[in-house]
């Protein structure tokens, strides 16, 4: 036989109790043994390796376990979600940093010490969940195990006498219970009864969600792909291959084949802003209205893109995640041909949207002497410039914007080799234009204004502004199974929380002086105030089939009255 | 200024005055639980003493349990029940009132302030939230008022349902003023809109299970505390010990220990699946609004932690040898990690959460 360890109903000493066998097996949970290890071989250390690791105990010391590993994770910056805030973290923290470089601090859920920790609570799971399942499986085939010999000893007991015959009681409480959907038979002189048994349902389907819940997150994680792209409005499109992206991340086993098929383009971004009040300049509308195919050769669509709205399409999302300014740029040569015109999208620098970035013009322009060149020209923006505040806007929307330009000439060092950032001006091949009083030029433009470059080397000209968004494109298989899991882990767990599982033996005997004694007990789970409730209920209904007989008035201890039949607890 | 914009200030005031009122009326109804407390004797006798050294005499006692509602109880047949063997057997105390008629009226005068300054607070947080037009959780502020007024509303509830509570009253409603005055002075912004990040309809079934969820394991973790301490009144009395007399008064009065777990355990039990909930409706938002379900942002770790920790309790409560006290630090650990959730992270760690403005 063994003991339950599990709610308050363990019994210390099962036979003294009288419950007996009839009291486990309420819950599948692991049995606590503490082998005796001296003298086993390889196998008895594996086997006792194994037990201690699906124990609770151990479950319950490696679920701690994951509580405390995640704690630094939320403290210390993370490489996986901000570099920048690890970088300046590591130039802080000078001594410290490459001790949390040891310990895998700066990437605390992908390190191997907490990979080990969920790795082994999960192994600890699937060792816990299968041997439950067929323990669990085993008692559905069984029946309700009998009436223990002494049922006053359960937690809720009542008896009375009645004029009925045993077999009479026997079959109504069989009936009753029955009725009452309980799994119920008759062994002996008592029925036996059990109800309840989705609690364990519940329990064991709650871990198991977890596990493919798990799994479903690691799926996600390993053929995940991520990428950005930014449209300016009215201004070329994006379709999802590799090379269209501007970054692109991805998992381990992801494959360019796996990208979906659909293109989009921006057709505008609007944003407003909160005018007044404390949250002066907190955005309001925040939107990007897009035309967008699925497909090779899929029909266009419109649709609109928001916060908390991506585009969904197959098992891709569109999410807008960023938005910006781009000044409609023209730059002429000193004979007056255009020789770039576009819209250059500046970075936000701050929560009101002043800007900053490069105007690079590549080739085809040439300066006075007729000599090619290349331009470079320092951008820097305010939406709504405000005398008086001259290096920052003041409101995030186009108020009064003012481009301020400070252009440079020679060679972008564009074709060196090394990679450039759009938004950067390397300008160690590159000279300054000069003003009338010999320093570097530098002009405020409203839009429609031109910049004129000195001794006829040209113009630049700001024609007007339009806005770019920034979209984050993400494709993660294995979602679905996710919130499959996650439901099912809810759904089992208020089973496993809220359905009692309980026990009811009716045992009617004919006592010393040829009168029925009925006695029932209940034992629930874990103790309830449900379990003597129902038992009370049922009581009172088999009462009035077996109506109370006249006491004998003796005695007042029900225990007494009580005849066991010989043999009851053999059946 | 526009017409709209005037009426919402309007409102925005009126919910303010309430906010003071219902603070004022906590007050008056926190003066008449210590009022009650004082007046209160305990019983004559020391119950729990009685009790325990009673059950060393003569074994255990076996209550009687007489299903309600039957006039018809002579007919029925009765209901013994008896306790698990190793638990004590020790009848709950009377409440605060100590059995005293005059506490007692004290006490019924707190229960009954308390259900009119609940009723301001809830005027004060859906004037709030009239006046920004949308649900009011997008700061702290409006998360503290809502907090407390849910908080009340369970303890309210729970007495509605002829629950054995009474007993939790000033505990609850000296935090209650804690969680308000903290609002009104540091954590208070003026109303407003939320930014486009907040709007969806998930922010209303995250945030209102979020608080809902956090109500529920305070009024839980008060739970815990008490029966930490009348369990360790209760061991020193049945090893013969003699406690205070402040313990003797106060504790004595209180449910016995093993009723007080029951509270406690049912109480965080019942809530946990809505936790789990809470939890994954808020990756569901954070898919929808960051492009990925889960990030191990901070508010998302600890919200983890804290689930994991409310599992660990679960866990430890079938665990040999994790039964009772240590299962209740556990269940300590978990709501104080609930708290950092809410208060630390907000303020001391920077993430995606924490935009909407302390
Ligand atoms: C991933 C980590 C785990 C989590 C989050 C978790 C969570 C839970 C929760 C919340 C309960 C409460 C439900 C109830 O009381 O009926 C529970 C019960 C239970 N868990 Fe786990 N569990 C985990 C791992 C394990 C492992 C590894 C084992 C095996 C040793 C295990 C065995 C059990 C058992 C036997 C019960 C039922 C306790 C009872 O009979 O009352 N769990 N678990």
């Amino acid at each position: 036989m063994s003991k339950t360890t599990t709610g308050e109903q363990t019994p210390a000493a099962p036979d003294d109790q009288g419950v007996g066998a009839a009291g486990s097996h309420m819950s599948t949970a692991p049995v606590e043994t503490l082998a005796n290890v001296s003298g086993l071989g390889v196998i008895g250390w594996a086997r006792w390796f194994w037990r201690q690791l699906t124990s609770m105990r151990v479950a319950l010391l490696l679920l701690l376990l994951v509580a405390l590993g995640a704690i630094p994770g939320s403290l210390i910056p993370q490489s996986g979600s901000d570099e920048t805030k690890v970088a300046d973290f590591r130039k802080a923290h000078e001594t410290l940093a490459p001790i949390y470089d040891r310990l895998g601090l700066f990437h605390v859920y992908s390190s191997v010490w907490f990979s080990a920790i969920y790795i082994l609570l999960f192994v600890s799971l699937i060792g816990c969940i299968v041997p439950r399942t067929w323990q669990f499986v085993g008692q559905l085939r069984g029946r309700p195990p009998g009436a223990p010999r002494r049922l006053t000893r359960l937690p809720a007991y009542t008896v009375w006498r009645t004029e009925a015959e045993p077999e009479e009681v026997r079959e109504a409480a069989l009936a009753l219970l029955k009725k009452r959907r309980f799994r119920a038979h008759l062994t002996g002189d008592a029925v036996a009864a059990e109800k309840g048994y989705l609690r364990e349902v519940g329990n064991l389907a709650f871990h198991t969600a977890l596990i493919v819940l798990l799994v479903a997150f690691a799926w996600g994680q390993l053929f995940k792909s991520e990428g950005n792209k930014l449209l300016v409005e009215g201004n070329g499109g994006f379709s999802n291959t590799l090379i269209s992206y501007d970054d692109f991340k991805s998992g381990n086993l992801f494959d360019v084949d796996d990208l979906n098929p659909f293109s989009f383009t921006l057709n505008k971004f609007t944003g407003t802003y909160e005018v007044s009040g404390p949250n002066r300049g907190t955005p309001r509308v925040y939107q990007a209205a897009i035309t967008y195919s699925e497909g090779a050769y899929g029909k266009d669509k419109k649709t609109v893109v928001e916060v908390n709205h991506p585009l969904e399409i197959g098992d891709a999302k569109v999410y807008l995640t960023a938005h910006g300014y781009a000044p409609l740029v023209t730059v002429r040569d000193g004979k007056g041909n255009v020789v770039f015109q576009d819209a250059v999208p500046l970075l936000p620098l701050d929560s009101n949207v002043t800007s900053s970035g490069v105007i690079k013009v590549l080739d085809g322009y040439k300066n006075a002497r007729g000599v090619s060149e290349q331009l470079g020209i320092s951008a820097f923006f305010l939406p709504t410039y405000t005398p008086g505040s001259e290096t920052a806007s003041t409101f995030p929307a186009l108020g009064n914007p003012v481009l301020n330009l400070t252009p440079y000439h020679g060679d972008l060092g564009v074709n060196s080799g090394i990679p450039q950032s759009v938004y950067q001006l390397d300008k160690s091949h590159m000279k300054g234009f000069k003003d009338s009083k010999g320093a570097q030029l530098r002009e405020n433009l409203k839009p429609g204004e031109t910049m004129k470059l000195p001794n006829g080397a040209g113009s630049v000209t700001y024609e007007g502004t339009r806005e770019w968004a920034n979209f984050q494109i993400v494709q993660e298989p294995g979602s679905g199974w996710a919130l499959v899991g996650a439901f099912t882990a809810i759904f089992g767990l208020a089973a496993s929380l809220f359905i009692q599982r309980r026990r009811v033996w009716v045992r009617a005997v004919k006592g010393a002086d040829g009168v029925t004694v009925v006695e029932m007990a209940g034992l629930g789970r874990s103790e309830s105030a449900k379990v003597p409730e129902e038992l009370g209920e049922l009581a009172a209904i088999l009462y009035d089939q077996a109506p109370g007989a006249p006491d004998p008035g003796s005695s007042d201890s029900p225990d007494l009255q009580v005849v066991p039949a010989e043999g009851a607890e053999k059946q | 200024m526009t017409l709209a914009a005037a009426t919402n200030e309007n409102l925005a005031n009126i919910s303010n005055t309430l906010i003071y009122s219902s603070m004022a009326v906590y007050t008056l109804a926190f003066f008449a639980y210590i009022a009650e407390w004082l007046l209160g004797s305990r019983s004559k006798v020391g119950r729990t003493a009685a009790a325990l050294t009673d059950a060393r005499k003569a074994g255990a006692p076996a209550v009687t349990v007489q299903k309600a509602g039957g006039t018809a109880v002579l007919e029925r047949p009765k209901v013994v029940v008896r306790s698990a063997t190793g638990a004590r057997d020790v009848p709950d105390g009377p409440g605060a009132h100590g059995g005293d008629e005059q506490g007692d009226l004290y006490g019924r005068i707190a229960i009954s302030l308390t259900v009119l300054a609940f009723l301001v607070e809830l005027g004060g947080v859906v004037a709030r939230a009239a006046s920004v037009e949308r649900a009011p959780w997008g700061n702290m502020y409006e998360f503290n008022i809502t907090f407390s007024t849910v908080a009340v509303g369970v303890y309210l509830g729970l007495l509605a349902l002829k629950k054995n509570i009474r007993w939790l009253g000033l505990f609850l409603i000296t935090t209650v003023l804690l969680d308000l005055g903290l609002a009104v002075t540091v954590l208070y912004t003026a109303s407003d809109q939320l930014v486009p990040a907040l709007h969806s309809y998930w922010l209303y079934i995250h945030v209102s299970t979020a608080i809902f969820c956090g109500a529920v394991f305070y009024v839980g973790a008060v739970a815990t505390i008490l029966y930490l301490f009348k369990d360790s009144y209760e061991n020193k009395l049945a090893t013969g010990g003699k406690p205070g007399k402040f313990a003797n008064s106060f504790l004595d009065r209180l449910p016995s220990s093993a009723s007080l777990d029951k509270f406690a355990y049912r109480v965080n039990a019942a809530v946990f699946p809505l936790w789990t909930f809470t939890i994954i409706a808020g990756a569901i938002w954070a898919g929808d609004a960051w492009g990925r379900y889960w990030g191990w942002d901070p508010k998302e770790t600890w919200s983890f932690i804290t689930w994991v920790g409310y599992a660990c309790y679960l866990h430890a409560r079938a665990t040999a040898g994790w039964k009772g006290r240590k299962a209740a630090y556990l269940a300590m650990l978990a709501f104080a990690c609930w708290l950092f959730n809410y208060y630390g992270v907000n303020i001391f760690v920077s993430g995606k959460h924490s935009y909407a403005g302390v």
